[in-house]
């Protein structure tokens, strides 16, 4: 044990996930050259964008044993509000026909006002009512999912603006698309969050020990609203920016995303158990979740047959991951 | 068939970074009660742990009744006639004491092709099993409603009806009551005379001395040696256990009380059967001690005081100003300190490291620019209180869960030094902590004290309530019914006050 030798072995067997994913890669850019192109690296690099954000936001929950099942509408709202702020003027149907040119960074300040609103009720439901986050955010979902119905009224938007479609499909000196950039930005953010700051320590404190943070000062109720609130806020980013790839937007847009997010976390190392997970942990989840999808569109496997890998990933993936702290008993 | 019912022979077992086991060996005679004994993290419960399967050893075997024998798990261990009543109980509380008995090998009988549950014949055993264990219970009742207590001898009654030969019980006295310890002594007495072993693992010297045959005595994970009991003396075990002469379990108290710090006046609690009407002073420089039977609401009054829970009436002066503390946050500011009853439960954080767990109440204080934590004062804080309080630890970014007891209760001391508090309550700061360690703790007591902060000590052990204390307050049933000054105390006038229940 004191010896200087790297443990190779422990290497290859902490790491699983990673080279499992690394191997793939290699596998599928010789049968499809065509997967190390750079368009592919854009390509997935706004795809892991959106849902990085989005397993960024849910990390804060799952860290402090809690949970946010509203994310996945939260985005299609978010998306959907965007959209009707940000169609060409000339669009046919248009949501709002007077609506003049707003700016771009206006409609994002919008849209993240109104999820914070969510993330606050989030909270205080979690917080001074006792709900358990499982319970309160999933009739969150429900409620979202009915305000985006009404507001929308359940129309599907599109004709958006060139240059809202321009910020996920646009690249810096037409090379580095815009959305890594994004990603990297509240990645580092993030991590600074979580270890450099007051709320970032109490936050791993409430998950590793909440009566325990409780007893050393910690207001507890005022980190959890803040979790949330956050989580909502960057669900509200993912929005805006999934819209303006996709290009459109419905009020199905997002469903289900947290579930892929809380997918992601876990493979990334966030434990369910409160108190563990790392920003590079998220961001490998993300990642070998979606080099895996790109993997297998590029070796044109029937989509029905991606869900059932997928699932069967998700699965093995943590118990994979499991075995290195259940080897220490 | 050998003269032992059980052996175990060079016995290993390393986890990462420490070597948990080494080379331990056990035998343990049929019909006798067989201590255990060590300081915490000397192994005993790994060692057990290792016998009844939920660990994995590295080397050695195990022989029973002559023949050597291979555990794969717990339930392998209780079909082998090995069990274990915990530490932590884990039985199912919602579900009723007979299915607990019998959970995973329910009597069956036949209807048609099906094996069924045979219900009459699971409740009938199940009653009988627990005359054997001197409980006359209704079997179909739920365990949650029973007394841990109770419960023990359930899970002792489960023992029996597998034929034990060997009952492991760890720690099994730690949150009973005296009459309830009597009624286990009973019981243990019972399995001895139907030639059962019994392997009792435990830190309380009287109760070792009084019911077991042998003692072993295990040291960093090593075998010392086994003595016959009636050979021994708490002296004799203390130093096989530490591995040298302890001459003085407490240390000298030099401190001096000073100026009076805090006065509490007529304090009663929101809830009416919690503490009523206590008054009391505090002054720098002291050793408070606040001694009481189980359940006597001190905990509570301190826990009050400090801001978790309610007060209805009373008022604090505190520094010359009136103080009422409505969270941990006013009291942690204006410092006072709390460092509670339930390590596992309210101090430590499990998971996260050492300087997490050292800085968590005190972040305020390494904020750069309004926001940014410093991490190199908080890494000089931790280092400093690691070398100030001897803290035995790889390094700072080391999980605290995997600490000795002593070792994580200095932890959370130094918690409450960042914050360079005022007054430090301390609930039953040596609870679970072996002899060396509650040492040093006294020591580190006294030398905050002779720098003028003032210490409650709630402690349910008359000889440290007795040893540690300047002053003794009495509570009995929510009401502050006496005070003895140190030099005055003892058991005697402690138990008086104690006890005037009206």
């Amino acid at each position: 044990m004191n010896t200087k030798k790297i443990d190779y072995w422990k290497i290859l067997k902490e790491n699983v996930l990673i080279w499992i994913v690394l191997l793939m890669v290699i596998y599928v850019s010789f049968v499809q050259p065509n997967f190390l192109s750079w368009d592919n690296f854009s390509n997935i690099s706004i795809n892991v964008a959106c849902r990085f954000l989005i397993a960024l936001g849910i990390s804060g929950c799952l860290i402090t044993k809690g949970n946010d099942l509203s994310a996945g509408r939260t985005v299609g709202l978010a998306a959907c509000i965007a959209g009707t702020l940000l169609q060409k003027p000339d669009a046919a149907g248009k949501f709002y026909p007077n609506l003049g040119n707003m700016n771009l960074f206006v409609v994002l300040l919008i849209v993240v006002a109104v999820c914070c609103v969510i993330g606050l009720v989030n909270g205080l439901v979690v917080s001074y009512w006792q709900v358990p986050p499982f319970i309160a955010t999933l009739g969150m979902q429900t409620i979202v999912y009915g305000i985006c119905l009404v507001y929308t009224k359940a129309a599907p938007l599109g004709s958006y603006r060139e240059d809202y479609t321009n910020l996920a499909s646009g690249k810096l000196f037409g090379v580095i698309p815009y959305m890594f950039f994004v990603a990297l930005f509240f990645g580092l953010a993030m991590w600074f969050l979580y270890n450099k700051t007051r709320h970032g320590k109490y936050m791993y404190a409430i998950g590793g020990n909440e009566n325990a943070a409780e007893v050393s000062g910690i207001n507890v109720k005022a980190t959890k609203i803040r979790i949330y609130i956050l989580a909502s806020a960057l669900f509200g980013i993912a929005g805006y920016f999934l819209g303006a790839k996709a290009g459109g937007a419905t009020v199905n847009t997002g469903m289900s995303y947290e579930l892929e997010a809380i997918a992601e976390c876990t493979i990334g190392g966030v434990s369910t158990n409160g108190g563990v997970g790392k920003i590079s942990g998220i961001l490998i989840g993300v990642l070998v979740f979606e080099l895996l999808k790109s993997s297998m569109q590029f070796l044109r496997i029937n989509t029905s047959w991606q869900y059932i890998v997928q699932g069967i990933v998700i699965i093995v993936a943590v118990a994979l991951d499991l075995r290195k702290y259940l080897a220490k008993k | 068939m050998g003269d032992y019912v059980l052996e175990l022979r060079g016995i290993s077992k390393s986890f990462p970074g420490v070597k948990a086991l080494d080379n331990v060996s056990l035998k343990v005679r049929p019909g006798t009660v067989h201590a255990l004994m060590g300081e915490n993290g000397a192994g005993k419960s790994t060692l057990m742990k290792c016998l009844f399967g939920i660990y994995k050893m590295d080397e050695g075997e195990i022989y029973l009744e002559g023949e050597k024998v291979t555990i794969i798990n717990a339930n392998d261990a209780l079909h082998k006639g090995i069990a274990m009543v915990h530490q932590e109980l884990q039985p199912i509380p919602e579900r009723s004491i007979a299915e607990n008995i019998f959970c995973g090998r329910y009597p069956t009988r036949k209807v048609g092709p099906l094996q069924v549950i045979d219900h009459k014949r699971m409740y009938e055993e199940a009653e009988s099993l627990l005359k054997e264990v001197r409980m006359e219970y209704d079997p179909k009742a739920k365990l949650g409603t029973l007394s841990i207590s109770q419960m023990q001898s359930v899970e002792i009654a489960k023992a029996v009806s597998m034929n034990a030969k060997v009952v492991i019980m760890d720690e099994p006295t730690s949150s009973l009551t005296d009459n309830e310890v009597e009624a286990l002594f009973r019981i243990i007495e019972d399995l001895r005379k139907k030639n059962v072993a019994i392997i009792y693992i435990s830190h309380k010297m009287d109760e070792i001395l009084r019911i077991s045959d042998d003692i072993s005595i295990m040291r960093d994970g090593q075998y010392i040696g086994t003595w016959l009991a009636k050979e021994m003396t708490i002296d004799t075990i203390i130093a096989k256990m530490v591995g040298r002469e302890l001459t003085n379990l407490f240390p000298p108290r030099d401190n001096k009380p000073g100026e009076v710090i805090l006065e509490a006046k007529g304090l009663t609690s929101v809830n009416p059967k919690s503490f009523k009407d206590c008054s009391f002073t505090l002054r720098r420089g002291e050793i408070l001690g606040l001694g009481g039977l189980v359940g006597a609401q001190r905990t509570e009054l301190m826990e009050a005081l400090f801001g978790i829970r309610g007060i209805a009436e009373g008022e604090i002066t505190y520094k010359g100003e009136k103080f009422m503390a409505k969270r941990p946050k006013d009291s942690i500011r204006n410092g006072i300190g709390l460092i509670t009853e339930d390590r596992r439960g309210t101090g430590i954080f499990g998971v996260l490291s050492i300087a997490d767990n050292v800085s968590v109440a005190s972040l305020d204080k390494y904020v750069d620019a309004g926001f940014v934590l410093n991490n190199n004062k908080i890494e000089k804080l931790v280092q400093d209180n690691v070398s100030k309080l001897s803290i035995k630890t790889p390094s700072s970014k080391t999980l605290i869960q995997s600490l000795s007891g002593g070792n994580q209760q200095k932890v959370i001391i130094s918690r409450w030094l960042a914050n360079d508090p005022d007054i430090l309550i301390m609930d039953e700061p040596t609870r679970g902590i072996d002899v060396g360690a509650k040492y040093e703790i006294y020591q580190i007591m006294i030398t905050l004290a002779k720098q003028g902060k003032a210490i409650v000590m709630i402690s349910s052990e008359m000889a440290e309530l007795i040893g540690m204390s300047d002053r003794i307050l009495v509570m009995c049933n929510g009401r502050i019914t006496g005070e003895v000054s140190g030099e005055e105390a003892t058991q005697e006038n402690i138990m008086h006050f104690a006890t005037q229940f009206n």
